[in-house]
């Protein structure tokens, strides 16, 4: 039982993160890391904590994911049938494929008019925000601890109570001929 | 039995359609409540933090629909606290539009002329001022810069900031933590509090019936602190007379699900919604470029690597803001900064061979936000939104706790929005591709439809009653008593940003509702002076009542 339940969880597990890691590609994390398929240098959406997001009851999608789980898998499955490519046991039918083929199925499923677009582009966004947001940490501490994403986009730090300021913010001088029909009080006419 | 709550006035929202007429009907000796479905926050509640519950999803909401997803405040204040305070008035050739009616869209009471009285007032209230160029943020004085090596024009953005207090944090859609930004937290609700009136968060009106005396009745839902998709208690309130300012992504949605009690609304109640033509355009910029081509340094030797940096929109420009072009072809052109989220998702990267809004490619574009700069397209489009039958409660159904929900919002644009965008996404990319500066792609619409930031029209002011839903004087057709003094009134696209013309659209509305709620034997009088002599600015809020 306990082994059961341990190989649900990897599945489940191994099949978010391949799902994630389409949208924010990151390095394998080891040698046979299969979920992250390395189609990117440096930490992507797993790393930077796209499951735990998920997971969060506040995102509204956590009592959903088995069941997302267990979809895609069917649509990979389907995919790699109308396309001839063996599935390798025993990892998830996703899980499987190489990057350029999650990204096929991650295509389809996200195309305007596919009846499931909806969910699987709310998972997306979520995918994202860890990466971009890391929504499931106070931001402070994300940085504090050099969140993969933040650290990436070149977030600046805060000053030391945590908010954020840009003392130097201007180029300060003008750089553009003000429209003609401007009013005195700087309105369009 | 229970017996409902009696008022005078109940107010339905707290954003600029809200407030201005919570105040004045306060002010003008009337009882007034104020229904807010969102939580009230103070500055110091307002959190540098992207955290899911965070003030920023607390007081935010995104709601999508087919073909348009509407982002817009959630809480006292409304939109006020999650603007970027970018205050213009609308262009004069505005006010002529034609749009998809064939005829005026715009009340023949209502021009450039006679609004700006109006606008004068809320100007004074806010305040609003011009912003001088040493203010301008990077951003925008690089936009300035590029459209000058162009051959356009830009122009400093008039602004509801006090810049001494602004830090340039950029966390404006979180509410202002540093008073800076003058929501309606500093201004009318305090002065409006001040006067009697009596404002309760977390109060989301569900519908509105009569009441055997005549008067209406305002049904409400309590909505949890946390979670917004759990409904905590309810309640009625009477009153005499109704403003309706939930916002126009709500507004038509409140009345559509009267309408088996109130009776038949009038047909535009729900359509001809406008996402005020909103589009958006990202460029990944080259430093050196910046250097070289525009000559721009900072102190230390940067030239740019500013996106962080800022408060929203500092610079627009403003030449096909030309009255003599057609419609359609006419739009403002305006640096802007949203958070990453937001901001980074729907962007697409310039040069991608495969899917440019995500994988490989797109996060390449993230290592380079630092050197990004967004314009904001602000056209004239079709008001071709129409709203389907409402959901069971709110104005979307709620998916997260917080934030993000499903409308019955449809909208599919017309040629006519199509082409302005098209002219709009080559003018961007005409200034910023010049000589390399930058590589621009618009932002996808195939993930949440279009997007605005900026809903107007689903419940328009109008001569014409088969294509508005309120008469000039912003009172509901064959609903007397309940008046809609938000964006929702606007008729159509204002090519600039429109909080300045819905808050002097409403300023506008005050009398008539003075002399409705006086006829309706309300003691009540119009003529308060300006809020700001009534407030203390923003630490003002924090007195706040008990609910």
């Amino acid at each position: 039982m306990r082994s059961d339940t341990q190989n649900d969880d990897q599945y489940r597990t191994r099949t978010l993160e391949a799902y994630a890691d389409t949208f924010v590609p990151g390095a394998k994390r080891s040698p046979d890391d299969r979920a992250v398929a390395g189609a990117a240098a440096g930490p992507g959406a797993v790393a930077a904590g796209a499951l735990e997001l998920l997971e969060m009851p506040a995102t509204g999608v956590a009592d959903g994911l088995d069941d997302l789980v267990r979809t895609l898998n069917g649509h990979a499955h389907t995919y790699a049938a109308e396309h001839g490519l063996a599935i390798d046991a025993p990892v998830p039918p996703f899980v499987a494929l190489s990057f350029a083929d999650r990204t096929a199925v991650v295509r389809a499923l996200i195309a305007p008019g596919h009846p499931e677009k909806d969910i699987w582009i709310l998972v997306a966004l979520f995918c994202f925000m860890a990466f971009d947001t890391a929504a499931h940490m106070h931001t402070v501490d994300a940085i504090a601890a050099g969140h993969p994403g933040l650290t990436a986009m070149g977030f600046a730090k805060p000053d030391a109570d945590g908010l954020w300021r840009f003392p130097d913010y201007s180029y300060g001088r003008q750089l553009a001929s003000l429209h003609p029909d401007t009013t005195p009080a700087g309105d369009p006419a | 039995m229970t017996s409902s709550e009696r008022t005078d006035i109940v107010v339905i929202g707290s954003g600029f359609g809200g407030a201005i007429a919570a105040y004045h009907l306060a002010a003008g000796g009337a009882r007034v409540v104020v229904l807010e479905r969102g939580p009230w926050l103070s500055s110091e509640e307002f959190e540098h933090d992207f955290m899911l519950g965070s003030s920023s999803t607390r007081i935010f909401e995104f709601v999508a629909g087919e073909g348009m997803s509407v982002l817009g405040g959630n809480c006292v204040g409304g939109g006020s606290v999650v603007y970027f305070a970018t205050m213009p008035r609308a262009p004069r050739f505005i006010f002529e539009r034609r749009g998809s009616i064939g005829s005026r869209m715009w009340p023949a009471a209502i021009t450039r002329d006679t609004l700006d009285p109006w606008y004068d007032r809320v100007v004074e209230a806010l305040p609003v001022s011009k912003q001088e160029w040493s203010e301008v943020t990077y951003p925008g004085g690089l936009w300035a810069a590029a459209c000058h090596h162009a051959g356009h024009t830009a122009n400093p953005v008039p602004v509801a900031i006090d810049t001494a207090k602004c830090t340039n944090c950029n966390w404006m859609m979180a509410g202002c933590r540093f008073d800076a930004k003058r929501s309606l937290l500093q201004n009318y609700l305090p002065a409006a509090i001040s006067h009697g009136a009596h404002i309760r968060p977390m109060h989301e009106v569900q519908q509105l019936s009569r009441t055997a005396d005549g008067n209406y009745r305002v049904h409400y839902s309590i909505i949890d602190d946390e979670d917004y998709r759990v409904q905590t208690g309810s309640g009625t309130i009477d009153a005499k007379i109704v403003v309706l300012a939930a916002g126009a992504g709500a507004t038509p949605v409140i009345l559509q699900r009267s309408e088996a009690s109130l009776g038949a609304m009038p047909a535009a109640v729900g359509r001809y919604f406008s996402g005020n033509g909103e589009r958006l355009n990202t460029a990944v910029l080259d430093e050196d470029k910046v250097r070289d081509v525009l000559g721009l340094s900072r102190p230390g030797g940067k030239a740019y690597a500013a996106n962080q940096i800022g408060r929203g929109p500092s610079v627009a420009c403003w030449d096909r803001l030309d009255a003599s072009l057609p419609e359609y072809s006419r739009f403002s052109l305006e640096q802007l900064f949203f958070p990453p989220g937001l901001g980074t998702i729907l962007a697409q990267a310039p040069t991608a061979a495969g899917p440019a809004w995500f994988g490989a490619e797109k996060k390449e574009m993230l290592r380079h936000w630092s050197s990004w700069l967004t314009i904001f397209t602000m056209s004239e489009d079709d008001n071709e939104g129409v709203f389907g039958p409402p959901p069971p409660s709110g104005n979307a159904m709620r998916i997260s706790q917080q934030m993000l929900g499903q409308s019955t919002l449809r909208y599919t644009p017309t040629q006519n929005t199509l082409r302005g965008w098209a002219e709009a996404d080559a003018a961007v990319k005409d200034i910023l591709e010049r000589d390399g500066l930058a590589r621009v792609m618009p932002w996808t619409n195939d993930v949440v439809g279009a997007y605005t930031v900026h809903p107007l029209a689903s419940c328009r002011i109008g001569d014409d009653p088969a294509t508005s839903a309120l008469d000039d004087r912003h009172e509901l057709r064959n609903h007397p008593g309940i008046f809609v003094t938000d964006g929702s009134a606007v008729p159509g696209a204002l090519t600039v940003n429109p909080a300045l013309t819905i808050a002097a659209l409403a300023e506008r509305a005050i009398p008539g509702i003075v002399r409705a709620a006086q006829q309706r034997g309300v003691p009540v009088r119009y003529g308060a002076p300006s809020p700001e002599s009534a407030a203390s600015g923003g630490s003002h809020v924090a007195a706040r009542q008990a609910a």
